[in-house]
């Protein structure tokens, strides 16, 4: 992702200026008190004006406007991405079953109307007859054409989408005006956007913050006064008058002090996260629910697709005594040749690169296929009668066939069993050769991923409906901490809510209509785009890459989102102390000239000092744009490391940083003040 | 000399850290009643067994500390209809306000002579029972904010009343009763004399009153109280004789403050959560008392440098490294108890004295107040800290959002905005610059003083002000009630919502809190926000005066 681009900066200038506007600034309780702090001392600046006064006019302003830019540039990246989305969004019209044509802003739900190859889907809804390839590169990118047919789990479509091939009968399940292209923009664009509960939380501590810093400089004001008069043969300085510290400085200290750094970076880092998961085709419908993803505990990861690559493939061949394994290998090869699913495909590819048997043509073969009722599959050719199949069904086959199976293959078929593979027995005839072991592979790296988020406090659990033996070596080989075995829906719901009870949050990824209350109940429920419309109303992120395994990218997200917050509000306090250093000496030494000890800087003077102070202010806002929209470096670890990583680097760096930069600027201004 | 009588202290509170902190968790979580207590509690019309919202709870606190203000005005105003009044008028209106305010709120700012303005009755009946009760009070707020951090789902928050009678009768009551007698084998008074006329060795004639001191002396220390049956108050050598007397009321200032750590531990069932605030107040608490001594040793002003050492305004009984330890424990708990004269001290050494106040006495503070004011800054420091390691903070398991930080910042809020109003209120104003004794930055020390100590409830004085006047009776008196019952409401109401919570369970992605690296935040967090909320106006005052 390009992370930051100076144009950027350039484009939102209009929009900055926009938001100087008090009625919009007044969500953000930091910047509007420097914002009214500008303006007294614009007042002050004309009714006596001198370079000093102007100079620090000029940087409050641009302190507002700084903040305004880092809101403005956040916003802007939504804006082309709205931009585009909008584009697609051509008038379309539609054909209703009845025949009638309407416009699509017309339609209601409920509405059921015709799309054929080459025209565009007129909104959101259900197939309810027929099968297409629908190209939904508008919406996901991905240019490969997508089945959608009636009935089952592929059957939702989005409107905006184009139809390739064949002809299906749709029934719309949106309201007019608010299908998922129109939500996605809105969600882009930041329209509607809800401060979080996080960030809630966190103005809270800033609105406290300002009030103290408000009250610690205007109850200076009859100190200093009192103080000045105590001390009758002490000339007027520019700084502290009989009358107190001027107008002028009295505000650059309170905007020093304020907590302007976070202030202004804080609503561009919340728009920034939800703009890394865009990135990442992953579609919030809250901001609440990417900040819930970084408070994830518990991972519920469905283990086909998943963890592991879905098919179970051919791991093994295991010949009973007396025949060999090439034999078993050739019988096995024989039988699947006409096999198309996955299992029997991984069958002729093992084979061929274990066993080096190439596929073959066979002539007058006789394929059986596989059924429900007999649960196997094979082949009848030239006198031989090969199948592949269950273990309980084939050996009942070999016994009608007048063989006898010895004990070895039940001993082998339960070994198989108990380290989680699938038997698969092959025989001829009379006579059982072997087993197949069919394995599901896990994706490899997983187990990597599953330690880390161990190290980051997440536990996951493997859902599946596999028997409790199968799952639990999938989930030994895969490395998560705990299984659900034999998954109905509703123990995966009764799941959810035993883990909320314990105050974990839940995050979990669904396709399927019966995930959809699991969804619903989660905390983070991902939607499959090429899952339900039930699934998608339920969860509250739509993956449109449909790639389970993203689930742990969005916790990262949710997590390095809170991090950036975090670690640029203790940046922003820890600058005051330095700050406090510039203008405590450059306002009082003149009175009590022992406080001079205190300009440990050795800035060249109160004037200099306090406007290095307010520029270096301002600038620190500009410079930290590039992270606030980034995000703070995120490495998966524990909470303990972090956080000494974040101390030194925000803490220990936030009270050092405003020392020399502070200092550098009185180098560079103190010949014009 | 002074580092043994600090060392000695450190270990005799080891000693009872671990008997008194469980001892204190089995009385607030028992369930039986004793016989006096079934009786106080048919006198007071309450049921035992019920428990109360943190509303509830709040109002009748308040509504008990309204009364108990009522009463002790009372009492002053006609104590000389009344038996034991040593003859003395009532007490003035604003003076009897000020005394009635500062007593209910265990400030103890005393704007009176002690032995020439109450008789026994009024020291007994009125001021010595609010030593107790107002520190009853402080204990329940603080167990009642532990067991909303303890509980899960829970609608209550414990019953005022029950905190409140058992804090007094199974805790403070046993404790004073031996602690009294221990002072009177020190030479601490405890009689009802009246005022003896005495030809001193230069032929002076001196008024020296008896009274029941001991008893007063020991809960004065006990329940960080510091209203002094003398005017000059631990530096009296009838209220404090010896050098051991003097160590022995230290310990009884530290002993409920430090072994309360041991009773959040024990409630919240993590032991080192109690030991990891007990640390935070101790570097706090050391670095303090250890700095308090180098300042004074060093004796860095122009008078000590020209006499040779900081004795000004010390007792020889006690030394400048005793008299500074016992300033120190004074204000880093709500004390206020001197035996030294801290206006004396030299300016970074009175600097420490004041500082430790704005912390906001947490270190390790008041009875109650100065857990329940540490662990308010522990959630503001899990509120930033927790940020930074991705989740939304925790602290104990209860998830800080947008309620608890309001609450805590509320909290954060009240004093310091009534020290630096009320100080700037106070320069800006005839009546509160009439009483200045003295001018310049040491001048302007002595307001803040006065303000800070009311604000935090201390109750020590810096002196140099003459503070009896109307004016600063009624503000410093609005300062120790607001200072007092709006962090008490803030602090409940946290409470409230915390026990609501169903806690979080700890995993790797939790920000342990019992660790160095979470001891050391702490101390940082709270130092800096108070250094930066203050240092304007430590600038002005000893600040300034120091850096000469």
């Amino acid at each position: 992702m390009a992370a930051f681009d100076p144009q950027q900066m350039i484009k939102s200038l209009p929009d900055a200026f926009k938001k100087l506007n008090p009625a919009t600034l007044w969500r953000n309780p930091v910047m509007l008190i420097v914002e009214i702090g500008a303006v007294f001392t614009t007042v002050l600046a004309v009714l006596e004006p001198n370079f000093f006064s102007w100079a620090i006019v000029v940087w409050l302003w641009l302190t507002v406007l700084f903040a305004n830019l880092a809101e403005a540039v956040a916003e802007g990246r939504g804006k082309a991405q709205a931009a585009t989305l909008r584009a697609t969004k051509r008038d379309t019209t539609a054909v209703k079953v009845s025949g009638e044509v309407v416009s699509a802003t017309e339609l209601k739900q409920g509405d059921e109307v015709v799309v054929v190859a080459g025209e565009i889907i007129p909104g959101d809804g259900d197939v309810i007859e027929g099968i297409a390839s629908v190209d939904e590169s508008a919406i996901t990118g991905e240019s490969a054409p997508v089945i959608r047919e009636s009935g089952g789990d592929r059957s939702a479509v989005t409107g905006g989408t184009k139809v390739l091939s064949d002809r299906i009968v749709v029934r719309i399940t949106q309201k007019p005006g608010e299908s998922f292209i129109d939500r996605m923009i809105a969600l882009v664009e930041g329209a509607n956007r809800q401060k979080t509960p996080n960030e809630i939380a966190l103005n809270i501590l800033l609105a406290a913050l300002t009030i103290i810093f408000l009250v610690a400089t205007v109850t200076m004001q009859p100190m200093a006064i009192w103080a000045k008069g105590a001390n009758p043969g002490i000339p007027d300085s520019l700084a502290l008058t009989g009358d107190g510290v001027s107008g002028i400085v009295l505000v650059s200290l309170l905007v020093c002090l304020i907590p302007t750094t976070i202030g202004a970076l804080l609503s561009a880092i919340g728009i920034a996260g939800m703009d890394r998961l865009v990135q990442r085709n992953v579609l919030a419908m809250s901001g609440r629910a990417v900040e819930a993803a970084g408070d994830v505990s518990t991972l519920l990861l469905d283990k086909t697709g998943t963890i592991t690559l879905g098919n179970r493939q051919a791991a093994e061949f295991l010949p009973v005594a007396g025949v060999g394994e090439q034999e078993l290998a050739e019988a096995a090869q024989l039988s699947s040749l006409a096999d198309e699913t996955p299992e029997g495909r991984s069958i002729v590819v093992f084979a061929k690169e274990r066993y080096g048997l190439r596929e073959r043509d066979v002539h007058d073969a006789e394929w059986v296929p596989f059924t429900a009722q007999t649960r196997m599959s094979g082949v009848n050719v030239g006198g031989r009668e090969v199948r592949k199949g269950a273990a309980t069904a084939v050996m009942k086959w070999v016994r009608d066939n007048g063989g006898h199976p010895t004990e070895q293959v039940g001993a082998i078929v339960d070994a198989i069993s108990g380290s989680g593979g699938t038997p698969l027995v092959v025989a001829q005839k009379d006579q059982v050769l072997g087993v197949v072991h069919l394995k599901d592979t896990v994706k490899p790296g997983m187990r990597e991923r599953f330690d880390e988020m161990r190290r980051m406090g997440i536990r996951t659990v493997m859902i599946t409906g596999d028997n409790p033996l199968t799952a639990k070596a999938i989930a030994d080989e895969a490395g998560v901490d705990d299984f659900l075995a034999e998954a109905t829906p509703e123990d995966k719901l009764a799941l959810i809510k035993r883990e909320q009870e314990g105050g974990r949050l839940v995050a979990m990824t669904g396709d399927g209509t019966n995930d959809a209350p699991a969804l619903a109940q989660s905390d983070v429920g991902v939607a499959m785009n090429t899952g339900t419309s039930a699934a998608k109303e339920a969860g509250n992120m739509v993956d449109l890459d449909s790639n389970p395994t993203k689930l742990i990218e969005i916790v990262e997200i949710g997590k390095q989102l809170l991090i950036t917050r975090g670690a640029l509000t203790t940046f922003s306090i820890a600058n005051d102390i330095a700050k406090y250093f510039a203008i405590i000496p450059a306002m009082f030494a003149a009175v009590y000239p022992g406080l001079d000890a205190l300009n440990v800087m050795r800035l060249d003077s109160p004037q200099s000092a306090i406007l290095s102070a307010v520029v270096f202010n301002a600038i620190v806002i500009v410079a930290l744009i590039p992270l606030a929209l980034r995000g703070v470096k995120y490495r998966p670890s524990s909470a303990s490391k972090l956080l000494s990583r974040n101390l030194l680097v925000y803490g220990l760096g936030g009270i050092v940083a405003p020392f020399i930069g502070i200092k550098l600027i009185d180098l560079l201004i103190s010949g014009i003040v | 000399m002074g580092w043994l009588f600090i060392l000695s202290l450190i270990v005799a509170l080891a000693l009872v850290y671990k008997p008194l902190g469980d001892y204190m968790h089995r009385v607030y979580a028992g369930t039986k009643h004793n016989g006096v207590e079934r009786v106080t509690y048919r006198l007071l019309g309450v049921r035992p067994d019920t428990e109360q919202r943190w509303g509830a709870y709040a109002r009748s606190l308040l509504a008990f500390s309204i009364i108990s203000i009522f009463f002790v005005y009372a009492l002053q105003r006609v104590q000389d209809e009344l038996w034991l009044s040593l003859g003395f008028a009532p007490v003035p209106d604003h003076i009897a306000w000020n005394t009635a305010v500062s007593f209910v709120t265990n400030t103890n700012w005393q704007a009176y002579s002690g032995e020439n303005t109450m008789g026994h009755l009024t020291q007994m009946a009125a001021l010595a029972v609010q030593n107790f009760v107002s520190a009853a009070v402080g204990m329940a707020v603080a167990i009642a904010l532990v067991r909303g951090f303890a509980r899960r789902g829970s609608d209550t928050i414990g019953n005022f009343w029950v905190d409140l009678v058992r804090g007094t009768l199974r805790i403070l009551l046993p404790i004073a009763f031996v602690g009294a007698l221990v002072l009177v084998a020190g030479g601490v008074v405890q009689n009802f004399v009246g005022p003896h006329e005495i030809t001193t060795l230069t032929g002076n004639v001196q008024n020296v009153t008896g009274g029941p001191v001991a008893s007063q002396e020991v809960i004065k220390e006990l329940g960080t109280n510091g209203g002094g049956f003398y005017n000059t108050n631990s530096a009296h050598p009838y209220e404090n004789p010896t050098a051991w007397t003097n160590w022995f009321e230290i310990f009884l200032i530290l002993l409920i403050p430090v072994t309360l750590t041991r009773t959040f531990g024990r409630m919240v069932g993590q032991l080192r959560q109690g030991y990891a605030i007990l640390a935070v107040m101790g570097v706090i608490a050391v670095a303090s008392i250890v700095l308090t001594n180098v300042f004074e040793l060093a004796g860095n002003a122009t008078v000590p440098q020209a006499v040779g050492a900081a004795m000004e305004g010390k007792d020889v009984r006690f030394g400048v490294a005793n008299s500074a330890t016992f300033a120190a424990a004074t204000t880093l708990t709500s004390t206020g108890a001197v035996n030294s004269f801290h206006d004396s001290y030299t300016p970074f050494g009175g600097m420490m004295t004041l500082f430790n106040m704005m912390l906001g006495e947490v270190a390790p503070g008041g009875v109650g107040a100065g857990l329940y004011g540490m662990l308010v800054l522990a959630v503001i420091t899990v509120f930033v800290a927790g940020l930074m390691v991705g989740r939304t903070p925790e602290y104990l398991g209860k998830k800080i959002g947008a309620r608890e930080i309001k609450l805590a910042s509320l909290y954060f809020l009240v004093t310091p905005v009534l020290v630096l109003i009320g100080t700037a209120v106070a320069m800006g104003n005839e009546a509160g610059l009439a009483a200045m004794l003295n001018s310049g930055p040491h001048g302007f020390s002595e307001i803040l003083y006065a303000f800070t100590s009311a604000s935090n409830n201390n109750g020590s004085a810096f002196g140099g002000v003459t503070v009896n006047t109307p004016w600063y009776d009624v503000a410093l008196g609005m300062c120790m009630v607001l200072g007092r019952f709006l962090p008490i409401i803030f602090v409940l109401a946290l409470a409230g919502s915390l026990a609501k919570q169903t806690p979080v369970p700890e995993s790797a992605g939790t920000l342990p809190t019992h660790r160095p690296q979470f001891v050391g935040l702490v101390v940082g967090v709270t130092i800096v926000l108070v250094a930066l909320t203050f240092l304007p106006a430590l600038a002005l005052g000893p600040i300034a005066e120091g850096l000469f």
